[in-house]
């Protein structure tokens, strides 16, 4: 890791975390939150050293193709199987600033909604030619971009007959550790969004379209790959407009 | 109506799910070949300051089972509480440590460990000395948001006592699920500690929002 790819932070804590419009920990239609839900108060504390730092993540890390889950697994000369599309966006802050630098990570099922995990028990085949993770590190302006396949969905052990949406998981490193975010991007148009109990642990439907990405006509690549925005806001930094006094914290 | 303030929110957060090892940790979830090695699978790149440790542990549901689908995060200070960070204005860290550790919970048994060193004390917002602690993050199926919590080390009492977010904590009786238990040596030699994580039940960890 380098130390040079980093810009700023200004003073001032992380803005606190709007915990409901964030899913709440015990949604009881997703029965796996039923017992891993914590059940006390989280303590509630203003961020300090620890939380307003973290790792640095330099370009360095990256391989060639670690952003293209099209060939990142692939044997050479073939690529995996299914609707070919580019995943692109910014990462931006609650100040709408881009955040560059930022590390972001990736992974999906394959075209036939089958994810590459030897837990994994669905009867759709397997892509010999697809990993299902990816990983890039955003640009100057907060930008990045994948390739991939377009998964499917896919039915899932909660109700007898339950379905996930087409997704993509993403996690995402900002500059600090209270940045910290895991969240799943969503397809435009995708009739299985409002069906799902993992969506429906989103208190709001303002919440839920955050985490749909729009067709993007305009950066589809013609005869070749379609193209979805998704863009990602992480926690913002207080703005330290006057100086205050932290004896009362 | 008002003015608008301008101010976009932040995303919100969904569950890694069961195969957040496939993203996160590929090689240990048997997806080799996309990348070199798992992201901060080591801690120590090279000679460090301080006291090297090994922390083990396991995440525990409500029922008393351990997480195998979990993956836990660390982030803490070198030996000297320098984080090795870019906006670490306090002076410079062990560069061969990185401070970030990253771990699949065993697929079969639940454990998770780091070797890493053992963390010097760090100011709190007002300038009091925090006790040596690690920041951990936890995610898994069934956890809508990650879970944030620190870890102490049972050998730290008089610092533990005088630690800030620790006076913090309404029900004193739940300070010791932050505390990791000394172990003795492992086989390398250096310091084990165990910490265990309840997500619910009598020990219930307490897990922060900061």
């Amino acid at each position: 890791m380098s130390n040079n790819e980093r810009s700023e932070p200004a003073a001032g804590g992380f803005i606190a975390r709007d915990r409901a419009w964030h899913p709440p920990a015990f949604h009881a239609p997703y029965k796996s939150t039923l017992k891993r839900s914590p059940q006390a108060a989280l303590i509630s504390l203003p961020t300090s050293l620890g939380e307003e730092t973290g790792p640095v993540f330099g370009h360095s890390l990256l391989g060639e193709h670690d952003n293209d889950l099209l060939i990142n697994f692939a044997k050479a000369g073939e690529t995996a199987i299914g609707p070919r599309i580019i995943i692109h966006g910014r990462i931006l802050d609650e100040r709408g600033r881009g955040v560059p630098g930022a590390l972001i990570e990736i992974w999906q099922a394959n075209a036939g909604g089958r994810y590459r995990h030897k837990k994994e028990g669905y009867v759709a085949a397997l892509d010999p030619n697809f990993g299902g993770c990816g990983r890039t590190i955003s640009g100057e302006d907060g930008s990045y971009v994948f390739r991939t396949v377009q998964p499917g969905p896919y039915p899932w052990p909660n109700g007898m007959n339950d379905w996930r949406p087409a997704h993509v998981h993403f996690s995402v490193f900002g500059h600090a550790f209270a940045q910290r975010l895991i969240t799943q991007m969503y397809f435009e148009g995708d009739p299985l969004i409002p069906l799902c109990p993992i969506v429906g642990s989103l208190p709001t439907t303002d919440a839920v379209e955050t985490l749909v990405a729009a067709l993007d006509k305009k950066q589809t690549l013609p005869m070749d790959a379609l193209a979805y925005k998704f863009d990602i806001v992480l926690r913002g930094r207080r703005q330290t407009l006057f100086e205050n006094r932290r004896e009362g914290l | 109506m008002v003015q608008s303030l301008n101010a976009w929110r932040e995303s919100p957060s969904q569950t890694a799910g069961p195969y957040v090892h496939i993203g996160c940790t590929p090689n240990a979830a048997g997806i080799e070949g996309i990348y070199a090695e798992d992201l901060g699978s080591s801690l120590i790149s090279g000679p460090v300051a301080g006291k090297q440790i090994e922390v083990v542990g396991a995440v525990y549901d409500g029922t008393g089972t351990p997480l195998k689908d979990a993956m836990v995060e660390i982030w803490q200070a070198d030996a000297a509480g320098l984080f090795n960070a870019a906006n670490e204005s306090r002076g410079k860290a062990d560069e061969n440590f990185t401070g970030f550790g990253r771990a699949a919970c065993d697929q079969e048994t639940g454990e998770f460990s780091f070797q890493t060193v053992k963390p010097g004390q760090v100011p709190w917002v007002d300038g009091r000395l925090q006790a040596p602690h690690i920041t951990m993050w936890i995610v898994a199926r069934g956890i809508n948001i990650g879970l944030h919590t620190r870890m102490y080390f049972d050998d730290e009492a008089s610092a533990n006592a005088d630690d800030p977010v620790l006076q913090r904590i309404e029900h004193q009786n739940r300070v010791p699920t932050l505390i990791a238990s000394s172990e003795g040596a492992s086989s390398e030699g250096q310091a084990t500690y165990r910490f265990n994580i309840h997500l619910q039940g009598p020990n219930e960890t307490v897990f922060f929002d900061m």
